[in-house]
């Protein structure tokens, strides 16, 4: 499969799964850029426009399902896939991203080949 | 308020429940049989003398003629024939059943109420565990490092050629979330295990009498002493600290050292830390070079300062697997309220009384510390005919000796925080399985 130029934003606080997934989607061809925290997310997606977004429910200053939200909200990334990233994996907390607007939902801990699987169903060619 | 349109049918459901005509139950009240008739169909009021006399001839509390059942009795019933969902649960005959069978019609209220409490207590523990931020929180660490480790080993088993830079960050990133891991599970449990004593409301003895011998780290000073007697116990139970037990945990207490005097006399302090220099904190060389069996040795070993012999945890168990003895060691934790894992050396001498055992253990989520087990059963009490020796099993738990190899047995705490999957010796799930 074709990366080349694919752009993901990784929007997660614990750096070391940060880098174990940023080293799994680089190895794959994946451009990827990082973001820690909920605060200014946004912003980095504007600066950013990734081709997809994998974002982390809880996040320190603003929680994922709440950037979820902004993200639908606004025309430029309104159909921008995202990944969903979550310790809770009860059905009310996959409903709640749902309607907020998730293409897709994993539950930690996740499989980097799940990981992998899901980024190239929602961003590929 | 006397409900003056329902009094005649209680007397007549009274009247044909204990089998009296209707001319009988007349003559008895001093009344015609047509007036009677009147009265059970409510067409008359009645009050006053004609109602105790009807009362008494039916061998009835005038109230329950005139008041019916307790309305509270009443509403409960309706209200536990709704809750069950039972369709063919007669809701009209439900104050004739209260006034019928008042006694079975309590049971029933009180079950029903007593289900309720129940059903609203576990609504609360499960709104806790759901909403409790302390617990959000600690899951929240221990599954963001578990995470962390699984991506991370997932890339270095996988991952081939892996430069020799990733690998060492690799590895440096797995040992960081591995210690994480473990000091994440150590606080969630130390909470579990407290919530689980909040929930109880209050502090058991045992664990008033723990926390005693735990503030004087197990080593009671004054029975070493060589002519420490009954006195000096006395005098132990009559300071502040064991005055501020409950008096069960006083009780408790005084065995203790009853108990713990008797061990020291048996084996002076001196003399055996003597033989502990000579020959090591090796139980079964103490117990040969003493002629003490392996259990005393244990509890002396226990109760010996930490300065001298290191850490020394101990466990004792009675017959039913209770714990009554507890005194931890560091990667080895025992549960307050619940009970035990199955699978502890301790429950296993149970079945080989005279075959003591030595075995290296690991409890799961504890930090992945070894620690050596060796167990015996002992008699507590003597046996006579007919009846059965008192037991009790003992656990001495040391430190890992250095360079010691061989099987490990992993085993928990108590099943419902230990996280170990399809454990046969399981007899309750794992909130910890569910919650991962």
């Amino acid at each position: 499969m074709d990366t080349t130029g694919k752009r993901v934003l990784l929007i997660e606080d614990e750096p070391n799964i940060i880098e174990a997934v940023s080293f799994i989607l680089s190895r794959d061809g994946w451009e990827v850029k990082t973001h820690s925290n909920g605060h200014d997310a946004m912003q980095t997606i504007r600066d950013r426009a990734p081709d997809l977004i994998i974002l982390d429910v809880m996040l320190p200053g603003k929680s994922g399902t709440d950037i979820l939200e902004e993200i639908r909200a606004d025309a430029d990334f309104a159909e921008t896939p995202v990944l969903m990233l979550t310790a809770r994996g009860q059905d009310k907390d996959r409903d709640a991203a749902e309607r907020a607007g998730a293409n897709h939902y994993m539950i930690k801990p996740f499989s980097n080949a799940d990981v992998l699987a899901a980024v190239r169903q929602l961003a590929g060619p | 308020m006397v409900d003056q349109f329902m009094i005649g049918t209680r007397i007549r459901d009274r009247r044909l429940q204990i089998g009296q005509r209707q001319s009988a139950l007349a003559r008895h009240a001093g009344i015609s049989p047509s007036y009677l008739n009147l009265i059970e169909h409510n067409r008359r009021k009645i009050g006053g003398k004609t109602l105790l006399k009807l009362a008494e001839a039916l061998d009835v509390e005038p109230s329950l003629l005139s008041d019916g059942a307790d309305a509270a009795l009443v509403a409960n019933l309706r209200d536990a024939a709704a809750t069950s969902g039972r369709r063919d649960a007669d809701l009209d005959q439900t104050e004739d059943f209260a006034e019928r069978f008042p006694g079975w019609a309590g049971v029933l209220a009180d079950l029903h109420e007593r289900n309720q409490t129940l059903e609203r207590t576990i609504e609360t523990l499960t709104d806790r565990l759901s909403h409790d931020p302390f617990l959000a929180d600690s899951l929240h660490e221990v599954i963001s490092a578990v995470t962390s480790i699984r991506a991370t080993s997932s890339i270095l088993s996988d991952t081939e050629p892996l430069e020799p830079e990733w690998q060492a960050r690799f590895h440096r990133n797995i040992n960081e979330d591995s210690a994480r891991l473990a000091a994440g599970a150590q606080i969630l449990v130390r909470y579990l295990e407290g919530a689980a004593n909040r929930e109880a409301g209050m502090t058991s003895p045992q664990d008033e009498m723990h926390a005693f011998l735990a503030a004087r780290n197990f080593h009671i000073s004054e029975l070493e002493h060589p002519d420490a007697d009954a006195c000096n116990i006395a005098h132990l139970l009559q300071g502040q600290d064991a005055q501020a037990l409950s008096v069960p945990a006083q009780h408790l207490m005084h065995e203790v050292l009853r108990r713990y005097l008797t061990d020291a006399r048996a084996l002076p302090l001196d003399a055996f830390l003597a033989r502990i220099d000579e020959l090591g904190p090796r139980p079964d060389h103490l117990a040969q070079a003493t002629g003490a069996d392996l259990a005393l040795v244990f509890r002396r070993l226990a109760a010996l300062p930490p300065s001298r012999v290191g850490p020394v945890g101990l466990a004792i168990c009675d017959a039913s697997g209770t714990l009554v003895f507890r005194k931890p060691i560091t990667g080895f934790d025992m549960p307050r309220l619940a009970g035990a894992c199955a699978l502890w050396p301790l429950y296993q001498v149970m079945a080989q009384p005279t075959i003591p055992l030595r075995v290296r253990v690991r409890q799961t989520g504890r930090g992945g510390d070894t620690v050596l087990a060796m167990a015996v059963a002992a008699t507590a009490g003597p046996a006579g005919f007919g009846r059965p020796a008192l037991t009790r099993m003992h656990m001495l738990l040391l430190p890992d000796p250095r360079g010691e190899t061989g099987d490990v047995r992993d085993l928990g705490v108590s099943c419902r925080i230990c996280p170990i999957h399809h454990c046969a010796a399981r007899r309750e799930p794992s909130i910890l399985a569910e919650g991962f």
